[in-house]
Order: structure tokens, then C-alpha cells, then sequence
């Protein structure tokens, strides 16, 4: 393996040590994040990663150097510190939870500040690194560990990685209850309370273990937009998991590649590739994407226009009416527009109508489904009159919005709830059923 | 203008500023929107590094970017500025719409937005720190942690032209935003532009944050819009007062922060009195203001009346040490109610075993009955006085009332109500307990004569002879 790292040139050891940690790093994040984006609670995490910067100068102070147990420990303690400092001025304190969050966390920030400029002369902890974090730098740093060197980022985050994995494995089940329905955790003995500090002792730890990468203020990015990128794109929790880390591992590689095209640090472009994956998730998602239901609403204006069409034709040869609609009338007729064009093309594609020699000419499959969608609609002004007393007059704009939307198994229920299922209130024949 | 001292200068500044971020920020933390400060204040960032990189384009056969010879440095301030507003601005406005039309919820969104902004700005700053200019470069330091003491006259200019903008809009829209903090519904029905309200005041805060960044940085700008809001909550319920209070907290947080970081403090006093073995002389302005407004807050938090924890406090204690007196009261009552018209002696004890309480409460209980007149020591143990068997009867009435009201009304079975009762008999007001006799006694459940204590609707746990319960007494 060491052989094997050591005969790659320079560039790729650094780009496969880079790419590596800054995945570990994500990926870490981005598993908790889940929880934290179903819990609602995405700004304690941008919180904790602004907090732990006091406790990580203490840790300094007291251990004189960079010291991955006491970081740890001074992360810990002051993560713990932010959550209950945080719901004890919400509860007691009666003040709104996002306003508690804000005043706790951006006054141990400005503390963290003052100690780092009282402090951190002689430390190597200056305040860009707490920005940008360090992860280009990531090889310069290094522990003996067992007779190799290796980066001390690595050192830091793979344990921590390990244990978020191990804790999520163990607790998998109470912790996805409390994350979904968090009085039913309650009802089945499941200590919320409990559950919810550890998450944030392990985001606290995460934070720190990531801290020296990405920077405190990025550490945000990869906690929150993986799991609600993959929020939008499943609705089963362990799905969520993976591709949250999936972006985590994205954003890790194309970030590393947009940082050596724009000749940057890397941690900036990793949470730019990380939004531009939510963006492309809110847009495209099949099921919650914005476009998705775009397309689909398109989808169902079209068939109601479609439908439309194929009533008015219908209605014609009801009245026995000789003349037939050209196509310019027939769209005219149901809005015109680009929908009512399509919607004409895709009845004479699919054989519902046809060309004849006077005009448009509904064919037999064209009449069954036209026949289904007049009874739908007649059923219903049958219906409004007979059993909510609406007037004659006043039946049809509703029964015309409504009959896209009643299928068979409605219908046998109108039909089941009506005196007179032949006729409708203005004393037209209601088409037989299938 | 008169030459001013340089602290007096700064101390304008921040104080102004910190005003006009607590009124502001009022409104967000009303409207349970207080991060966005947060968001608007990264999202700033690309903003400024955008307008400065389009400041100073020039063609590429002269080398893309070059640092403007031009061009005054107010000019290029102000255009960072006009940027800054925008990428803010439309940070929030993609919140709004992710929130709408995706079920990614609000948090997530803030949090979202705010980390791609703000990783897009730290790209552009680095890629103008890259730049082969040497000149005026957006530095990400003064950025992040701001530069309060190396205010100059033309920023507190800004500050003083900005804070009356944006006075001048909260006073003119005053009752718009008040109804829209509290009942948003209400003033979409009253057919108001929401959209444009909401915008506009976001806006207002997105124009603080702007100018204020330079002065306390991108977090302690947020805390400028939280905390005095979020403290000046505490002391009032009506919002012109909030807003005048939190002013004036935000402005107090400024000079406080400004005197100490200054050292003027030190140097009225002739030491230093919140040195922690270290000088407090020239600690970083901005992060000393939010901390004085963290104080602040802390002690409306603590001592504010009615709304503050410890009056919240004494008032809980006042209300238990309520229930626990009238509790003393109905355990005698019913524990001498077979002797009556007699008023036994009830052994301490037995008092101790009815309650769950300690010994301690008790006697601390007793003397207080003592000198309140209701209750009699002597050596056996403690008994009513006929003031107090009166009192206790109010009580007891109250509990049966509510008794016979389950049994009647809600089917309980009789020996389910006690519990119930008892948590709910203290809080019967008159009007509830005229209602409750009138529908007991039509329904036969009160005896004829009002006033009257019923009789329990359930065996009670003991009497005064110390028989163990449930025990049936010898017949003589």
C-alpha cells in the first residue's frame, strides 16, 4: 500500500490524499446531517460549528499545542454547552427556538474570537485557518503513527467517521423514530432527550474532526446540503444515507478539481459543487423537483384538453349535428393556445380522431372515450342536484372541472347513490357505462 | 464637522448602528425569522467580491483586472455595498422560494443557501487575493471579524445615512409591519402586498447588515440583529416599546463595547475593572459589543418582570405554595370530618402519611396555618380552628364539586376522580364553581341546602383514628 503511494508522482499523491480526507470529512457530516435536516434542527449544526471555536482556544491553552484529545474534549464540552444553553433560554427563557440558537451561538463565537486574538499568537491556529480550514495543506501535517507518517487530518477524522457509522448502525432504529415521530419515541420509551443530546455531542465532534479541513463556517455546507439534497430525492431513510454521502463524495472530488482549475482553496469550491447538487436535486427530482411538477401539471393540462376536445365532438354527434369542426375551430374552441394544438396532434396520434372529409371525426375509440368522459359529467350534475340541492343552472362549470377527475370506481358509486342514473338534470341521456 | 476623538467617533458609530440593528431585528425575531441576519450577512460576500471584480474589469489586452485609477474609493465602497445588498436580497429570496415549492423546510433552506453563498464568496475572494493588483483588496479578515476601531468619518457617515433610511421606512410603514409580524394571515386577508411588505423588510435588514459588516463582521452582525430584539422582548408586550427598548439596548451594547475595547474605561477608573488577569485594552471592538449585548440580554432574561425567569419563577413558587396551604387545609378537613362538629387533634404524623410530603413541609405548613389563624398546635399533633374548618370547607367543596362533576358528566368511576380533582380544584374560579352547582343540584347530585359540604363520592383513605385502612371499625 505505502509502496504503492509512494511510486505515484507528486500531484496525484496530493490529489488522492486531498480527495480522500475531504471525503471521510463529508461523508461523516453528511450521515449526521440526515438526521439534523429531518429533525429540523439544520441551524444547530451551523451553530455548533460556529460554537466550538471557544472550546477549541481552551483546549489550546490548556494543552499548548494542537492536541487531538483535548480539541475533542473542548468540542464536546462546548457543543454540549451550545445545546443546553440553547433550549434552557428557549424554554425557560420562553424565547423563539431560532432566536435562542442565534444569541447563544453568535455570543460564544465573539468569545472564541476574543481569545483567539488574545491567544493565539504562538499557536498555529490563525483565523483564516478557521475559515478555509487547511485541507490543501493537508500532507505538511503529519503524525507518526506505527512507524508511517500520516496526515493528521486523517488521524482525526477516520475515527470519528467511524464512530458517527457505528452509532447510526446501533441506534438505527430509535434513532430513526425520533427523527420521524419523535412523541411516538416518546410512547415507546425511547428517551428523546437523551438521543438528541448525543446527536450533538457526535455533530460537535464531527465539527472539530472537520474544522481543520473545511473551516468552521464550511462545516455547515456539508452538514446540511447532502441530507437535503437527498431528502428530495427519496423517502426512505437508509436511501437518504447513501446518497447524502454520495454528494458528499461529489462534492470532495469535483471540488478538489474546481479548486486546481481556479487555483484556490478547495474548500470553497467543494460547497459550491455541494449547493449546485441541491439545485440540481430541487429542479430535476422525480418526485419533488420543481421542474418534475412543472412537467407534470403540463402532463395534466394536456389531457384535459385532450378530453375537451374529445366531448365538444362528442356533444356534436349527440345533437345530430351534420357540419364538423376543422382543426383551427376545434382548438379555437378549447382555448387555443400551444396545449390545445398539442392536444389535437396527440388525439389524431393516437387514432382517437380522425380527418374526414367535413372535418374532425371522432373514431370508435375515440367515442368510448368521450362517452365515458360525458357520462362522468353528467353523473355529476346529476349528483350536485339531486343530493346538494344545487340548481340545474348552476351544475355545470363544476361538473366540467370535476369530470377529468372521476374514474370507474366513482362513477359506480354515483351511479349507486343516484334515483335516476338515465338522465341528467337538463334531461339529456347519460351514456351507458362500459 | 468638529474634530472628534477617534473613540468618540467609533462609539457614534457602533451605538447608531447597533440602534438601528435592534429595531430592525426586531421584526425578525417576531416573526421567528431571526437567522436570516445570519443568512443575509454571508450571503453578502459574494456580493462584495463580484462588485469589486467588476470594478476593476478592464479589456484583456490589458490584463483583465487591474485596480482602478479612477475611480474615488467612496465610489468603490459604495458599489461593494450595492452589491452586497443584492446577493443578499436574493439569497433570501431564494429561501422564500425553496421553502414554497420544494419540501426541503425553512432551516435546511437558510443553512443551504447560506453555505453555497458563502463557500461562492470565499472562491471570488481568493481568486482577488490571487489577483496580480496589490491595491485595496476585499480582505476576507475584515470581513469575517470586522474592524470597528478603524472606522472613519465616511463610514460613520454611511451609518448615520443608512440608520435614517431605514427609520424613516419602519416609521412610515409602522402598522404594515406590526400587523404582518403577528398575524401575517390577517394582512394577506386585509388584500395587502405581503410579498412586498415581507421583501421591504428584509430589505431594511439586509441594509444594515451591509453597512454593518465592515464594522462587527458577518457573525457578530448577525448577533446585532438578534440579541437586542430578543432581549427587549422581555421587558414588553407592546411593539413600540419593544422597538424603543431594543434601540436603546443595541446602542448601549455599542458604547459599552466601544469604551472597553478603547480602554476608556481603564483610564476613568484607574484600573481595569473586568480585567481577568489580562488588560482588556485593545481586545477586537466588534466581538466585545456583542458580548456587552449578551450581557444585556442575559439580565433581561434573568430579572425582567413578569416576562424574566425569575419572576416566572416566584410566581410558580407562589402558585405551589398555594396549592400546598390549601392542601394542609383539605387533608385536616377530611381527616377530622368524622368528628365534626368536633375539631380533633389530627397526630403529625398521620398529616405527614396523607401527603407525600416531608416532615419539614409540614411544620413549615403548620405555622403558617398558625399564624394565619386556621390551624391550632398543641402537643398531640395540630387541629382546625372554626376559621379555618370555614376555609378548608371551600376547599373540600371545590374538590367534590369537581368529583361529582366526572361522576356525572364524564362517567368516571367513583374511586378515578380523586387524582383528577385534586390537580384541577384549585384553579375552580367562582363563575365555574356557581355553573357546577347549578348542574349538580338539578341533577339531585348536591343536597338541597347550598353551601352544604357534600359527602365524598369515595371512601376516604383515613381517618383520624389511626386505624390502618380499609380496616372496618369495631362495632361497640
Amino acid at each position: 500500500m505505502t509502496e504503492w503511494f509512494s511510486s505515484l508522482n507528486v500531484q496525484v499523491q496530493d490529489a488522492v490524499l486531498v480527495i480522500g480526507i475531504a471525503t471521510l470529512t463529508n461523508v461523516a457530516c453528511a450521515l449526521l446531517g440526515c438526521y439534523l435536516v429531518l429533525r429540523r434542527m439544520s441551524l444547530l449544526g451551523d451553530a455548533l460549528s460556529h460554537a466550538v471555536l471557544p472550546g477549541l482556544i481552551v483546549a489550546f491553552i490548556l494543552a499548548g499545542s494542537m492536541n487531538i484529545v483535548y480539541m475533542f474534549a473542548g468540542a464536546l464540552a462546548v457543543g454540549l454547552l451550545t445545546t443546553f444553553l440553547t433550549q434552557a433560554v428557549h424554554r425557560q427563557g420562553n424565547v423563539p427556538a431560532d432566536a435562542a440558537i442565534g444569541v447563544v451561538f453568535t455570543s460564544l463565537f465573539a468569545l472564541g474570537v476574543i481569545l483567539i486574538k488574545r491567544y493565539g499568537q504562538g499557536v498555529d491556529l490563525d483565523p483564516d485557518c478557521v475559515l478555509y480550514g487547511q485541507i490543501d495543506l493537508v500532507e505538511f501535517y503529519t503524525v507518526s503513527l506505527g512507524g508511517f507518517e500520516v496526515p493528521r487530518a486523517l488521524v482525526s477524522i477516520a475515527p470519528v467517521l467511524a464512530l458517527n457509522v457505528a452509532v447510526i448502525l446501533l441506534l438505527w432504529k430509535e434513532l430513526k423514530i425520533s427523527a420521524f415521530d419523535p412523541a411516538l419515541a416518546t410512547t415507546m420509551g425511547i428517551n428523546a432527550d437523551r438521543l438528541f443530546y448525543l446527536l450533538m455531542a457526535l455533530v460537535a465532534l464531527t465539527t472539530v474532526a472537520s474544522f481543520e479541513q473545511v473551516g468552521s463556517i464550511l462545516v455547515i455546507a456539508m452538514l446540511i446540503v447532502p441530507g437535503a439534497t437527498a431528502q428530495l430525492l427519496t423517502d426512505r431513510l437508509s436511501r437518504m444515507m447513501l446518497i447524502a454521502a454520495g454528494v458528499g463524495v461529489v462534492s470532495a472530488v469535483l471540488g478538489y478539481v474546481l479548486s486546481l482549475a481556479w487555483n484556490v482553496s478547495a474548500a470553497g469550491p467543494m460547497a459550491v459543487v455541494a449547493g449546485g447538487c441541491y439545485a440540481a436535486a430541487a429542479l430535476a427530482s422525480p418526485r419533488y423537483g420543481i421542474l418534475s411538477a412543472l412537467v407534470r401539471n403540463a402532463q395534466t393540462s394536456l389531457r384535459i384538453v385532450r378530453e375537451d376536445l374529445l366531448a365538444m365532438l362528442y356533444r356534436l354527434e349527440e345533437l345530430h349535428i351534420e357540419r364538423r369542426l376543422g382543426p383551427r375551430e376545434a382548438t379555437q374552441a378549447v382555448g387555443a393556445g400551444v396545449l390545445a394544438e398539442l392536444g389535437l396532434r396527440s388525439l389524431l396520434r393516437r387514432g382517437e380522431l380522425a380527418r374526414g372529409e367535413r372535418g374532425l371525426e371522432l373514431t370508435e375509440r375515440g367515442r368510448r372515450r368521450a362517452a365515458e368522459l360525458v357520462r362522468s359529467h353528467r353523473l355529476w350534475e346529476a349528483y350536485l342536484v339531486e343530493h346538494l340541492g344545487l340548481a340545474a343552472d348552476h351544475v355545470h362549470d363544476p361538473a366540467e372541472r370535476m369530470e377529468h377527475f372521476i374514474d370507474a370506481r366513482l362513477q359506480e358509486q354515483i351511479v349507486a347513490d343516484l334515483s335516476n342514473a338515465q338522465q341528467d338534470p337538463h334531461g339529456r341521456e347519460i351514456p351507458a357505462g362500459p | 464637522m468638529i474634530a472628534l476623538s477617534n473613540t468618540l467617533l467609533v462609539m457614534l458609530g457602533t451605538s447608531l448602528l447597533g440602534a438601528v440593528a435592534g429595531i430592525v431585528g426586531s421584526f425578525a425575531v417576531l416573526r421567528r425569522r431571526a437567522l436570516v441576519g445570519d443568512l443575509l450577512a454571508h450571503a453578502a460576500l459574494p456580493g462584495l467580491c463580484l462588485a469589486f471584480l467588476a470594478l476593476n474589469y478592464r479589456p484583456a489586452s490589458e490584463g483583465w483586472f487591474s485596480p482602478t485609477t479612477s475611480g474615488n474609493g467612496n465610489w468603490q465602497f459604495t458599489a461593494m455595498l450595492i452589491g452586497a445588498f443584492a446577493t443578499g436580497i436574493i439569497g433570501v429570496a431564494l429561501v422564500t422560494l425553496v421553502c414554497r415549492y420544494s419540501r426541503t423546510k425553512e432551516d435546511a433552506a437558510i443553512g443551504i443557501v447560506l453555505s453555497t453563498f458563502f463557500g461562492a464568496g470565499v472562491v471570488l475572494s481568493s481568486l482577488i487575493q490571487n489577483l496580480p493588483t496589490a491595491s485595496s483588496k476585499a480582505g476576507l479578515q475584515t470581513y469575517i471579524y470586522g474592524q470597528a476601531a478603524g472606522m472613519t468619518r465616511e463610514d460613520v457617515w454611511f451609518i448615520i445615512i443608512m440608520a435614517a433610511a431605514c427609520l424613516l421606512l419602519v416609521m412610515l410603514l409602522y402598522k404594515e409591519f406590526q400587523v404582518f409580524s403577528f398575524d401575517p394571515g390577517f394582512a394577506r386577508a386585509q388584500g395587502w402586498p405581503t410579498l412586498a411588505l415581507d421583501m421591504t423588510m428584509m430589505g431594511t435588514l439586509a441594509l444594515v447588515t451591509v453597512v454593518g459588516l465592515p464594522t462587527v463582521g458577518v457573525v457578530l452582525m448577525a448577533a446585532m440583529l438578534i440579541i437586542p430584539g430578543a432581549a427587549a422582548r422581555f421587558w414588553t408586550d407592546r411593539l413600540g416599546r419593544m422597538l424603543v427598548i431594543s434601540g436603546l439596548i443595541g446602542a448601549g451594547a455599542g458604547i459599552g463595547g466601544t469604551l472597553i475595547s478603547a480602554g476608556t474605561i481603564e483610564s476613568l477608573l484607574g484600573f481595569d475593572p473586568l480585567a481577568f488577569g489580562h488588560n482588556t485594552r485593545n481586545l477586537p471592538t466588534g466581538p466585545v459589543i456583542v458580548l456587552c449585548g449578551t450581557t444585556l440580554f442575559v439580565i433581561s432574561l434573568l430579572f425582567a418582570p413578569r416576562r424574566g425567569a425569575v419572576a416566572r419563577m416566584l410566581r410558580t413558587l407562589g402558585v405551589r405554595r398555594r396549592i400546598a396551604r390549601e392542601n394542609l387545609l383539605r387533608s385536616l378537613y377530611e381527616l377530622s370530618e368524622s368528628r365534626f362538629p368536633d375539631l380533633p387533634e389530627v397526630p403529625l404524623k398521620q398529616l405527614v402519611d396523607e401527603r407525600t410530603w416531608s416532615a419539614g413541609t409540614v411544620r413549615r405548613l403548620v405555622a403558617w396555618g398558625n399564624t394565619a389563624g386556621l390551624i391550632e398546635r398543641s402537643a398531640g399533633g395540630v387541629r382546625l380552628t372554626s376559621a379555618g374548618r370555614k376555609r378548608a370547607e371551600k376547599q373540600v367543596r371545590l374538590h367534590r364539586l369537581w368529583e361529582l362533576f366526572l361522576i356525572s358528566g364524564a362517567d368516571i368511576a367513583p374511586d378515578h376522580v380523586d387524582r383528577d380533582a385534586d390537580s384541577i380544584e384549585h384553579f375552580l374560579t367562582p363563575e365555574i364553581t356557581a355553573a357546577l352547582e347549578a348542574q349538580l343540584g338539578a341533577q339531585g347530585y348536591l343536597p338541597p341546602a347550598s353551601g352544604v359540604v357534600p359527602d365524598s363520592p369515595h371512601g376516604l383513605a383515613a381517618t383520624i383514628t389511626s386505624r390502618p385502612t380499609g380496616q372496618e371499625p369495631a362495632s361497640d
